[in-house]
């Protein structure tokens, strides 16, 4: 059986037809074709998935597409200017090398957007224990600790849309 | 993941009347247990009753004494509601400890509460508050409503509306992560309500219990020495890769000791 | 510093544009037209005859394409998966090599061996159809521990090695190391186990395999570490396609750490099937599988023994290794606990007379091969937990033992076969220490102590072999590949550069430091060079990128191919300057005539070698374009000195690393950011093992008991510390850069050093890796496990 799914993604409607049991990811990465969101791990630890749902950071392999009926939400592909300027948080990841192979990145960046936005100006312990939900096997976090708390001085914490 | 059917609830009733009828549905709070097993096709419900567009179960409330949590709320909402954080600081600071902070975006109080996972967080607040669990059906004592591992006194169809917590005196959770899932191995919620000391342990064995030796050296003199000496017993707490039962057994007694000291 | 020169910059890096806006294609992210989707139906069990399988239900579920079992792969005459490097046994026997079929033949011998495919038009129709296919297993009993699996009596996995035993292969004079133990002052034994770990790259193994009728060609994308090595074991061992025929692409891969450079049973049965249904065929691993079936790392029991003389001068080492290296041979497995390890065991000191014996040993579970560092964490642990453990039984500073026996002389040849070119030990030593500061941790640790703490200092002094060479003395020891590298590189005519490398990069940045390196050498801007990678049918050929190699390997075959076009722009220089090619300098992309005011830009050379109007054509071809291979003479040797303060919690068993001090000789260092970012990855790797990692099966049922990341710990942000690191530079002597390499030095050398601070706070002598909080808890207060 399929259903109709619509929601807001990165400032446009869009609509499926999808089975029932779709997760969110899927419909993002295989209906919408938005595949800068990741899938890593399957058990919600990863966080490779993480997008943007009525502002608050969710991991769209753990929830189904029809949860996010109606909401808005913003992938990857939707944080830098629409001229290609990266966000403040992009920027500061590129600034302080804080990725390496870049998968888990788009989970990491909108994750740490999320935590200055709760937590604006962090100290590095709390920097490490909000980014408990992402996992990265690359940067052994140095350099994202470093590009969060630089982001918390340019404006990483908001999302433009 | 299985397949199944998805409907959008109406209402309260409407979605007790569906469970209530197809005992293979279940009821979709923030899914963040439900889905992850159905994603390992542990779990294959025919039909899934999505609760959430229902306004009413969400919300907090404080009045008089009491905070009362709509079962739809969000951790996170909990963890940063201003009223919980001066009414029941200990209450916040358990929600921010949930998961992560995108599962604590997602999960649900009456999700977690209804699930009753063995290591979960809320239902040693739950039973150390002495709080009050409303369904659309009635109200159930916390020392009433967990019955033993994944298993509560809800009966079919029955659904969390909200969880009523009386304020404490003090009280403050203290709890060792297992490193992996970062679930309770051990957790400890201890609440001075002023008439009483409960004292509740989540992740230390299939369900969680109320210490009767803590709570009554507590209640004799409220301090983390009065805990140190106490053991609790191996017998009946789980035992796995991570905490065998005696390191549990001997992480309850620290978990009191901080968790008391943190509370004064 | 020329305004050409990049290297020693930190350059940003030009891959980081597309991976922070989600641009990056990773392999899962390309769909091809009339796609497929495949599920891999694996045992449920350890170890188990198949007795039947019956299709039909499955075949009539919704969806389903086809479905392929051992059967039809044997029917099909498809062969097995073959092992890279032949090792011989110490009675000159080849090693055990059983057949690894891509698909079981009758027996399964893991949880997670592939028993069947089933193809559909979705994953979940593949999944659902996967669930309805029967197969009646005979369970058989299964061992997992190597130890166990040399016993009497033991299950046996494969016919050809009754006792389970691939191979028992030595290096060393025994009897020379016995008599030096036979007469030493002091013998230090430990023994221990080095922990199975799970490699957990963050994007999953994947891959998606096409098939042209038109031209019978094939398509693999696959997240791979040596695409061209992937094709060539596939081609020439495995399916016998001709190799012009098939085109091997590794896109953007999500991290790899070894478990990516191996051909594996699901990448075969792709290629294979999608010319069966004559459609693409695509597969991602879930992570379950991911815990299964990729390649895991370490997994050796080991008991050795180091002998000193009255001063603490090491006289000897005798090590005994039992390597567990699964069900069946992977890719590089029989190399790893071999040539990878028992060679590093001189370390970085002047032991005269080692022996090591190595006990290779099939079980039921998942193969292991080479995971970051693939040997030398190994050997580094064995060595820096002898030598720590040997200071504190001789009441010896932990330093000054080291020192006391440090290599000084280059080069120095070590009594394991290798020769290091290069190294200053000492002073990556007093700079880590100094950093570290070592002085104030009496301090430290009686403040930590009033709070009830316990503060431990450890050490670790790593040497690591890079770059493994030369092919043709490997050759001798039993590779069954090479181990050049090759590069080209393309000047277009506006002297726009683009350079093809057989190198491959999955989050190590060559698209910078190569381009760095390009760049300094032609003297043009960083952003005029484009690296290309990752893609047999645009690359010449290539062995990869493993152990550390790409940019001494790989950086100097484009070295070579760049100091080919500057010949050749010379040449045209000459012509179009009117003289001697011999009076031609290049300096900062100009070529001059000597002690003239004449000059050509590098864009000119290269536009007439493309318009080659004013050209000598009787002498010279048109076009500015050449490559390399280049096959290095030696290993590289980098080294380093790790420091690691831990404070731990005795009444919890928590530990918090409160300092890490990493001070490595890289050499020549290209982009001192990527480094660092390298060393920060490999240090969390290693701790990773120290602390939370753990693979773990059960011993009776051969179940995998951590078969996910709800029970096999990834380190997370607050488990590790930020780091100080440092680095001192002597040059490699044997590559023009001076290189030596940096990806793995993290990971080998920061396990030892976390032991070692931990066993110090303590105050015991064994501790097991991961020393998990349990663990930690039991030994400060001494409970048994």
């Amino acid at each position: 059986m399929t259903v109709k799914v619509s929601m807001s993604v990165n400032g446009k409607p869009v609509s499926g037809e999808v089975e029932e049991r779709t997760l969110l990811v899927s419909f993002i990465r295989e209906t919408l074709r938005l595949t800068g969101t990741h899938v890593g791990c399957d058990t919600a630890q990863c966080g490779a998935c993480t997008v943007v749902m009525d502002g608050r950071a969710v991991k769209s392999c753990n929830m189904l597409a029809m949860q996010a009926e109606g909401a808005e939400l913003v992938t990857i592909e939707g944080i830098a200017e629409p001229d290609g300027t990266l966000h403040p948080m992009q920027e500061a990841f590129r600034q302080h090398h804080g990725l390496q192979c870049g998968f888990c990145t788009p989970g990491m960046v909108i994750s740490a957007i999320d935590l200055l936005k709760n937590t604006p100006n962090p100290t590095e312990r709390e920097i490490r224990e909000q980014l408990d939900g992402n996992l990265c096997r690359c940067t052994g976090y140095h350099n994202i600790v470093k590009a969060i708390a630089a982001a918390a001085q340019t404006g990483g914490g908001v999302l433009r849309r | 993941m299985y397949s199944f059917k998805y409907q959008l609830a109406k209402s309260v009733a409407d979605a007790s009347a569906f469970v209530a009828k197809n005992s293979d549905a279940k009821l979709l709070a923030g899914g963040q247990s439900l889905i992850a097993t159905m994603k390992l096709r542990l779990s294959q419900p025919s039909d899934l009753v999505d609760l959430g567009a229902l306004a009413e179960l969400r919300g907090i409330k404080v009045a008089g004494n009491t905070v009362t949590i709509g079962a739809m709320t969000r951790h996170a909402e909990v963890a940063a509601s201003a009223e919980v954080k001066k009414a029941i600081p200990a209450l916040a600071s358990l929600a921010w400890s949930i998961g992560d902070r995108q599962v604590r975006n997602m999960g649900t109080i009456g999700g977690s509460v209804a699930h009753n996972d063995p290591a979960a967080d809320y239902p040693s607040a739950v039973l150390a508050l002495d709080a009050t669990v409303t369904t659309n059906k009635r109200k159930i004592a916390a020392d009433q409503f967990f019955k033993g591992m994944y298993e509560t006194a809800l009966e079919p169809g029955e659904i969390i509306t909200s969880v009523s917590f009386p304020c404490p005196k003090r009280a403050a959770y203290m709890k060792f992560k297992n490193p992996a899932s970062r679930y309770a191995i051990v957790g400890v919620f201890v609440a001075d309500t002023g008439k009483a000391v409960r004292v509740a342990v989540t992740g230390a064995a299939p369900c969680v219990f109320r210490v009767a030796e803590m709570e009554k050296a507590l209640s004799a003199k409220f301090a983390p020495e009065s805990v140190a000496s106490i053991a609790v017993p191996e017998k009946g707490l789980n035992s796995d890769l991570h905490a065998k039962a005696d390191y549990r057994a001997h992480l309850i007694t620290v978990m009191a000791k901080r968790a008391v000291a943190a509370a004064l | 510093m020329s305004a050409t020169n990049f290297i020693g910059q930190s350059v940003k890096r030009k891959e980081d544009y597309r991976f922070l806006t989600g641009e990056g294609t990773y392999t899962d992210d390309v769909v091809l037209p009339r796609q497929t989707h495949a599920c891999f139906v694996r045992s449920p069990h350890a170890h188990a005859k198949i007795r039947k399988i019956a299709k039909d239900k499955a075949l009539k579920a919704p969806g389903v394409v086809a479905i392929f079992t051992g059967e039809d792969i044997a029917a099909a005459k498809v062969g097995g998966l073959p092992c890279g490097w032949l090792i011989t046994d110490v009675n000159g026997a080849p090693m055990k090599e059983p057949p690894h079929p891509v698909l079981a033949q009758g027996k399964v011998r893991y949880v997670g061996d592939h028993v069947a495919v089933v193809i559909a038009e979705s994953i979940e129709q593949a999944r659902d159809a996967a669930d309805l296919l029967e197969t009646d297993y005979e369970v058989l009993p299964a061992v997992v521990n190597a130890s166990v699996a040399r016993a009497q009596g033991a299950p046996v996995l494969h016919d050809i090695a009754p006792d389970n035993t691939c191979y028992v292969w030595g290096i060393g004079d025994k009897a020379a190391v016995d008599k030096a133990f036979a007469s030493a002052h002091h013998v230090t034994t430990l023994e221990f186990v080095n922990n199975r770990l799970i490699p957990n790259a963050i994007e999953p193994r994947a891959a998606n395999a096409q098939y042209s009728r038109s031209d019978e060609s094939y398509t693999l994308y696959v997240a791979n570490q040596n695409p061209h090595v992937e094709r060539l074991l596939m081609t020439a061992f495995v399916l016998g396609l001709p190799e012009h025929k098939v085109r091997v692409v590794a896109p953007d891969v999500g991290g790899g750490f070894g478990s990516k450079i191996y051909l594996y049973a699901e990448d075969v049965v792709l290629t294979w099937a999608a010319k069966q249904v004559n459609r693409p065929v695509k597969w991602t691993a879930e992570r379950a599988e991911s815990f299964q079936s990729d390649a895991h790392g370490r997994d050796h029991v080991t008991r050795a023994e180091l002998a000193l003389d009255r001063e603490g001068r090491f006289l000897g080492m005798r090590v005994m290794t039992t390597a567990n290296v699964g069900a069946y041979l992977s890719t590089f497995a029989s190399c790893v606990p071999t040539i990878l390890y028992a060679t590093l065991l001189a370390g970085q000191y002047t032991t005269p007379l080692i022996y090591c014996e190595v006990t290779a040993v099939f079980t039921n579970t998942a193969p292991v091969d080479a995971y970051r560092g693939a040997g030398r964490p190994e050997a580094t642990y064995v060595v820096e937990r002898l030598v720590e453990t040997a200071a504190r039984e001789m009441n010896l500073e932990p330093a000054e033992i080291r020192r006391r026996n440090f290599i000084r002389q280059f080069p120095y040849q070590t009594p394991v076969a290798l020769q290091y070119d290069t190294g200053n030990y000492e002073a990556t030593l007093a700079e880590a220490i100094q950093a570290a500061d070592v002085a104030g941790f009496p301090g430290r640790k009686a403040e930590a102590a009033k709070r009830g703490k316990l503060r431990g200092l450890g050490y670790a002094c790593y040497i690591e072999a890079c770059g493994i060479a030369p092919s043709n003395i490997a050759g001798s020891l039993g590779a069954r590949a090479g181990l050049f590298e090759a590069g080209e590189v393309r000047v277009h005519p506006t002297g726009k550069v683009t350079v093809f490398t057989g190198s491959h990069s999955h989050g190590q940045g060559h698209e910078t430091t190569f381009a760095q390196v390009v760049a300094s050498r032609l003297g043009i801007a960083v952003e005029d060079v484009d690296i290309v990678h990752g893609d047999t049918g645009k690359v010449l050929f290539g062995m990869g990128t493993y152990g550390s190699r790409s940019i001494a390997v790989g950086g100097t075959a484009i070295v070579k191919a760049l100091d080919k076009i500057v010949a050749k722009g010379r040449k045209i220089a000459a012509h179009l300057l009117e003289a001697s090619e011999a009076d031609i300098e290049f300096t900062d992309g100009v070529f001059r005539v000597a002690g003239t005011d004449k000059q050509a830009p590098f864009a000119q050379v290269s536009l007439a070698a493309y318009v080659p109007h004013n050209y000598p054509l009787d002498k010279l071809e048109p076009g500015l374009n050449e490559n390399a291979f280049y096959d290095p003479t030696n290993f590289t040797f980098p080294a380093g000195s790790y420091v690691c303060e831990v404070e731990v919690d005795p009444e919890t068993g928590s530990t918090q690393i409160v300092n890490f001090t990493a001070v490595d000789d890289f050499g020549k260092i290209i982009n001192p950011m990527i480094v660092e970012g390298q060393v920060h990855g490999g240090l969390v790797q290693g701790i990773g093992q120290a602390l939370t990692e753990a693979c773990v099966y059960d011993t009776d049922s051969g179940q995998l008991v951590t078969g996910s990341m709800q029970d096999y710990c990834v380190p997370r942000a607050d488990d590790v510390p930020s780091f100080r690191i440092g680095t001192k530079e002597t040059p490699c002597t044997h590559n023009p850069l001076g290189v030596k390499g940096c990806g793995e030095a993290g990971a080998i050398g920061s396990p030892a050093a976390l032991i070692n601070a931990l066993t110090d706070a303590l105050g015991v002598r064994d501790l097991e890796m991961p020393a998990t909080p349990q663990r930690v808890w039991r030994a400060a207060n001494k409970k048994a496990a």
